[in-house]
């Protein structure tokens, strides 16, 4: 059963891409000088024309903001074979996953499943193999049960692009990848897993491949997450050399004795486990696009919105909730790895909801929302409340997944358009996703009965009760974000749904509630953001806490920030979180509602504040300067410096022209190039590590 | 099977083909064309399932050299015939019988003048680089080792692109200059040892002061094949102006005979040395890994920015190989397999849309995965081997280089780790611009998908990527045991060098 629940969606993946490379419609090459598809008698094409009326509906509009694509006919049985074996594979996987929650978390059933030997060398010895305990079994549920739902959206969202089966092979591609990362029993599958998902968000970022916004959010996904995974595989690498192991319990067992020990690391003498910690972080923050690593999460918007609710809300993002969590017994033993992950996770829910609250493209402000939210998730590791940090993975799984869903409901019913300036006053043409937004809403704000005030009020409580220095710090700066988090989610909603449409008259005329296959996930998703919190806050965070995680989690007794904020929470506290929610909430009705032009003189006595909120606090800018430009140049002036004037010149050609034009050459090195200089430091930087190296 | 000579035959198959196009294929009708290709064709495949019987018969617990034929040849100066293969070179046999095949089958089409000696020479290329990887006698080697040039060569100066003869020459040069130092090397080991033989050698001592003399002299020679910078700008040149199926070969075997003679060589027979020399390798390495992928980078040609990303990749290899334990020089050696793959691949994609629209200039495609999806799946697939996704064959090799490299110097697998972001980061864009974005050139939409050909080229070479990824235990048990000796007996010559006080012996086991 195990073994289906992860490679189901394999092989739907596999019946997919099988499908659309050579099942699917083809596009004919049309030869130079020929008219374009003029042949749609005989079905092949489809692709062609769709290609141009892509390009006419392109000049049109400003693509900024254009969640749209091609327009395709009705669906081929190529197309409903790819849906149904997709969607019906990660179904059953979502089934099989909820059976193996009630029997390994609830039952304290945990188990490891061996697969076969992968990497063999030395003392290093890596295996597949799926272990499935308390936690794994959390994210088995998650993402099956979000993935499954995704799945049946999509085959409704995507109703009218050509390339269904490549879209759903993706989606599986991107479930398998994520399941193998969540089952993983050692660092290096846990690895393979998170470049898995890194590929397939590559890869669903980038579907619509004619869009260069989209091309380069994709890169810029990777390259980004490349950045963390340097510092993961770093980590892992620490770890092997501290333990010689990377399987999780031989690590877990080993990691007491680490406490004190000393690390040579690069040229200090550092704290081992702290050290190890950090890099491992390094990954995590990538992932999970924690400030500082997570520009590459709101251009991943580009992608197609129900890719942006499975992988850049409710799954691939809280990868990095969940590794901190998995290597709770190692992190436990690094106290100042935790502050810094404390502090990391509290500045970005900070930050985020700052930007949040100025942005005008519906789902961007959903996307920094998710970063805000993954912020709370890590603070909440940060003071060792673990079992509150996966409670709010659970429950924002669903409610995340709803609004986005719910935006992508949106944008359908209005032709495509994402900005919230051309919305409003739809309400009454689309209930079914106005009432769901409004649940969506009411999570993510935490009022009281809704999933997320049971989880965001745990980790606000434990961050104030927890013995870490920093937990005041994370309190407050959660308390700031969880006002923010209540204006801009009403913010959205009045603006999207309230107020006078100012949308063009047809494109109102024209909304519409979306198709039955759309609103059946919206409504299982809502009864999640509706019961997770109430439903599961025993098991996560309650009185059968400490059975429900069993050894899955572990918490050193002085750490234990949950039971801490169980017993010692004054009222203040306590209420705190609703209170500020309450307050948000009446802002935006105030902004938003009441006195509309309130927005733009706010902005207007503040413009620089508003500006700097607005642009995201220039972190695009200034790493587009440190590092984009910089490679690029550094890049190009080493080829044409370094290979062709130093190398070439004083080596094979220089040879010969050295008789020629030595005078000539002489003056070319004092040309007052940058490159040439830059080509200098490489030489002086060569010598001085080499030096080091061996004297050092 | 081990009574007959089947690393001699292995080797020397390919000269049966060239007989056969010699006796039989007279004259330059397209029947007789037709014909040389088909013999070059079924002679590699025959080669190559030959070389299959040197794995099956081949025992992996055994350190020590197999399948090994000796034979007099020239007994006053102790030189003889000696052949045999052990874990470190029996798979670069197999990677090169391997490729061959798949080179002849990619130049199917795209080479249509002087086939019979395009082919000829693909087939002695073939023997000598076999023979490279088996020889056990210094003269034997040599000869293989320097004959390679020639072939490869006259398929750069012969079947090139417009600047080949430059090229050519600056390929000869660069690597006859390495090889001189290194006959000179021979020579003197010859004078303390008063044999050829690599095994006799290698079991003997040299004084410290003419180890490092040596160890410079075969460096030289190992560090322009590799290539290691800062001597690598012969490569670019000479990949540019080759035939496709050239690069797939001077990227998949010819850049590995660098590599493998630093293991064979300067390792175990120059261990002092080679301690004392560690550290210049390691900075070379790493400023060919960030170096050459910033050039990578900023390139407009498809064919030079693979070809830069290969030094890069060689400068991984490099650097696990004097990490010096287990998991560095087994993963130096599974990174020159897979790169073996892995860019032979990337060479026959590129050659795959020249063969089309004849142009390597990046900027001329763009939006090929509309007409062209199969070849989209299969340049993204190598795309992300190169990168080193996990589950492909690029990522076993980088990952235990790395680890090994962390065991012996933090800074090293820092620095050398940063091309994990800076080779994301060019392949990518590489893709991005020939593959992705909107199809628009009229030239570039008239293209057609990879035919059946060129998918009978790609299939194995995409097996064995998945393959060598998700199940490296099939090759990493190969090499382990004649990895380990090599350590040990660099271990073990270092200690009773420096009297014997150092504890690195029990390292070697981990």
């Amino acid at each position: 059963m195990e073994v289906l629940v992860v490679f189901l969606p394999l092989l739907a993946f596999l019946v997919a891409g099988s499908i659309a490379l050579f099942g699917g419609p083809k596009a004919e090459p049309v030869p130079a000088g020929h008219g374009h598809g003029h042949d749609h008698g005989h079905g092949h094409g489809h692709d062609d024309h769709a290609h141009i009326s892509h390009d006419e509906l392109h000049d049109a509009h400003d693509d900024a903001h254009d969640d749209h694509h091609v327009v395709a006919g009705p669906p081929t049985p190529a197309d409903r074979t790819a849906q149904f074996v997709t969607a019906g594979a990660v179904l059953v996987s979502a089934v099989l996953s909820w059976i193996l929650f009630f029997d390994v978390a609830v039952g304290g059933h945990p188990r490891t499943i061996e697969l076969m030997s992968w990497i063999r060398s030395g003392s290093l010895d890596v295996s597949w193999a799926l272990r499935i305990d308390q936690l794994t079994a959390v994210m088995l549920v998650v993402v099956n049960t979000v993935s499954a739902m995704v799945h049946v959206y999509s085959v409704g969202y995507m109703a009218e692009d050509p390339q269904k089966p490549r879209f759903m092979g993706y989606l599986s591609l991107f479930t398998f990848a994520m399941l193998m990362l969540v089952t993983a029993d050692n660092l290096v599958q846990l690895f393979f897993g998170w470049e898995g998902v890194g590929l397939a968000s590559y890869l669903l970022i980038n579907f619509w491949y004619e869009k260069p916004s989209a091309n380069n959010a994709a890169i810029k996904a990777f390259l980004v997450n490349r950045v963390g995974d340097f510092g993961f595989a770093l980590g892992i690498f620490a770890i092997f050399v501290l333990t010689n192991s990377v399987q999780f319990d031989a690590i877990f067992a080993k990691a007491p004795d680490l406490v004190g020990q000393k690390m040579h690391f690069l040229s200090w003498n550092v704290d081992a486990l702290t050290v190890t910690c950090l890099l491992l972080f390094m990954g995590a923050m990538g992932k999970s696009a924690q400030l500082g690593l997570h520009t590459w999460l709101p251009d991943a918007m580009e992608g197609p919105t129900p890719v942006s609710a499975l992988i850049h809300a409710a799954t691939m993002v809280t990868a990095g909730v969940f590794m901190v969590c998995r290597l709770s017994p190692v992190f436990e033993y690094a106290p100042t790895a935790l502050e810094v992950v404390t502090v990391v996770g509290a500045l970005t829910a900070f930050v985020a909801a700052t930007i949040g609250f100025t942005q005008f493209d519906i789902k961007r402000v959903i996307a920094y929302s998710t970063m805000s939210q993954l912020g709370y998730m890590f603070f909440a590791a940060g003071v060792s409340a673990y079992g509150a940090a996966m409670f709010h993975l659970f429950t924002h799984a669903f409610f995340k997944a709803l609004l986005f869903l719910g935006a992508g409901s949106v944008i359908h019913a209005l032709h495509h358009e994402q900005d919230m300036r051309k919305m409003g006053g739809v309400w009454r043409k689309i209930p079914f996703t106005y009432a769901v937004m409004w649940i969506g809403n009411l999570a993510l704000a935490g009022l009281p009965i809704f999933a997320g005030y049971y989880s965001k009020d745990m980790i606000l409580e434990a961050a104030f009760a927890s013995a870490s220095p920093v937990g005041k710090f994370a309190f407050a700066l959660g308390i700031a974000a969880a006002l923010l988090t209540a204006f801009y989610s009403w913010r959205l909603l009045f603006m999207t749904f309230h107020g006078k449409p100012r949308m063009d008259k047809e494109v109102y005329d024209h909304a519409h509630e979306s198709p039955i296959v759309m609103l059946i996930p919206l409504a299982v998703l809502a009864l999640g953001a509706l019961f997770a919190g109430i439903g599961f806050h025993n098991l996560f965070i309650g009185h059968d806490m400490d059975h429900f995680w069993g050894k899955a989690l572990l918490v050193l007794h002085d750490n234990n920030s949950i039971e801490a904020a169980h017993h010692h929470t004054p009222t203040w506290v306590a209420l705190a979180p609703l209170v500020v929610g309450l307050i948000g909430i009446a802002l935006a009705y105030i902004m938003y509602m009441a006195i509309p032009s309130l927005p733009a003189k706010v902005a207007g006595t503040l413009p620089g504040l508003h500006q700097f909120l607005y642009k995201k606090w220039y972190f695009d800018e200034l790493y587009d300067i440190l590092f984009v430009r910089t490679a690029k140049a550094l890049g190009y002036g080493l080829w044409k410096s370094g290979d062709g004037a130093v190398i070439d010149g004083v080596g094979p050609d220089g040879v010969a022209a050295a008789t020629r034009d030595v005078a000539a050459r002489a003056s070319r090195l004092q040309s007052g190039y940058v490159y040439h200089y830059a080509f200098a430091m490489v030489i002086g930087v060569v010598l001085l590590v080499a030096w080091l190296s061996m004297f050092g | 099977m081990a009574s007959w000579p089947l690393l001699s035959f292995t080797t020397f198959l390919p000269l049966a083909g060239v007989a056969l196009i010699l006796l039989f294929c007279r004259g330059n009708t397209p029947d007789v064309v037709r014909n040389v290709r088909y013999v070059a064709l079924w002679t590699t495949v025959i080669t190559f399932v030959l070389s299959l019987f040197i794995w099956f018969n081949f025992d992996p617990r055994n350190p020590g050299y197999q399948l090994v034929e000796k034979a007099s040849w020239i007994p006053e100066f102790g030189i003889s015939y000696h052949m045999g293969v052990d874990g470190i070179s029996m798979l670069f046999v197999i990677l090169s019988t391997f490729l061959v095949p798949l080179c002849i089958l990619s130049s199917w089409e795209a080479v249509q003048n002087r086939v019979k000696e395009y082919m000829i020479a693909f087939l002695v290329l073939e023997t000598l680089m076999v023979g490279m990887f088996c020889a056990l006698d210094f003269v034997l080697f040599y000869m293989f080792f320097e004959g390679v040039l020639i072939p490869m060569f006259l398929i750069i100066g012969v079947w090139g692109g417009q600047r080949r003869v430059y090229a050519a020459f600056k390929f000869f040069l660069y690597t006859l200059l390495g090889s001189v130092l290194m006959l000179l090397a021979i020579l003197a080991m010859y004078f303390v040892a008063g044999t050829t033989d690599i095994p006799t050698i290698t079991a003997t001592h040299f004084p410290r002061q003419m180890q490092l003399w040596l160890w410079l002299a075969f460096f030289a020679s190992f560090a322009v094949k590799v290539p290691m910078w800062p001597v690598h700008t012969w490569l670019p040149d000479a990949h540019v102006e080759a035939p496709t199926a050239g690069s797939v070969i001077l990227a998949g075997v010819l850049l590995k005979m660098g590599g493998y003679g630093f293991l064979r060589f300067n390792i175990p027979i120059l261990p002092e040395a080679t301690e004392y020399f560690a550290p210049l390798i390691y900075t070379l390495s790493i400023v060919a890994v960030i170096y050459t992928s910033l050039v990578a980078l900023a390139q407009e040609d498809m064919k030079k920015l693979i070809a830069y990303s290969s030094v890069a990749h060689m400068g991984f290899v490099t650097i696990g190989m004097f990490a010096l334990n287990q998991q560095g020089i087994e993963g130096s050696i599974f990174t020159m397999l897979s790169h073996g793959i892995v860019s032979g691949a990337l060479f026959l994609c590129v050659g795959v849309v020249y063969d089309r629209l004849h142009t390597r200039e990046i900027a001329r495609y763009g939006g090929l995965v509309k007409n062209m999806p199969k070849y989209a799946v299969v340049f993204l697939f190598m795309t992300m081997a190169s990168v080193g996704l996990p589950g492909t064959s690029g990522f076993v090799g980088e990952f235990l280089v790395l680890l090994g490299a962390f065991r012996d110097n933090t800074w090293v697998a820092f620095l050398a780790a940063t091309g994990m972001v800076l080779g994301a980061a060019y392949a990518l864009w590489l893709y991005r611009r020939i593959v992705y974005g909107k199809l628009t050139k009229p030239d570039v939409r008239a293209m057609f998908d990879l035919s059946p050909r060129e998918v009978a080229i790609f299939l194995p070479l995409i097996a064995v990527v998945l393959w060598m990824g998700v199940y490296p235990t099939s090759f990493l048990s190969i090499t382990s045991a004649s990895v380990g000796q090599v350590i040990q007996t660099y271990q073990t010559k270092l200690a009773a060098a420096h009297g014997g006080e150092t504890g690195g012996v029990s390292v070697a086991a981990r």
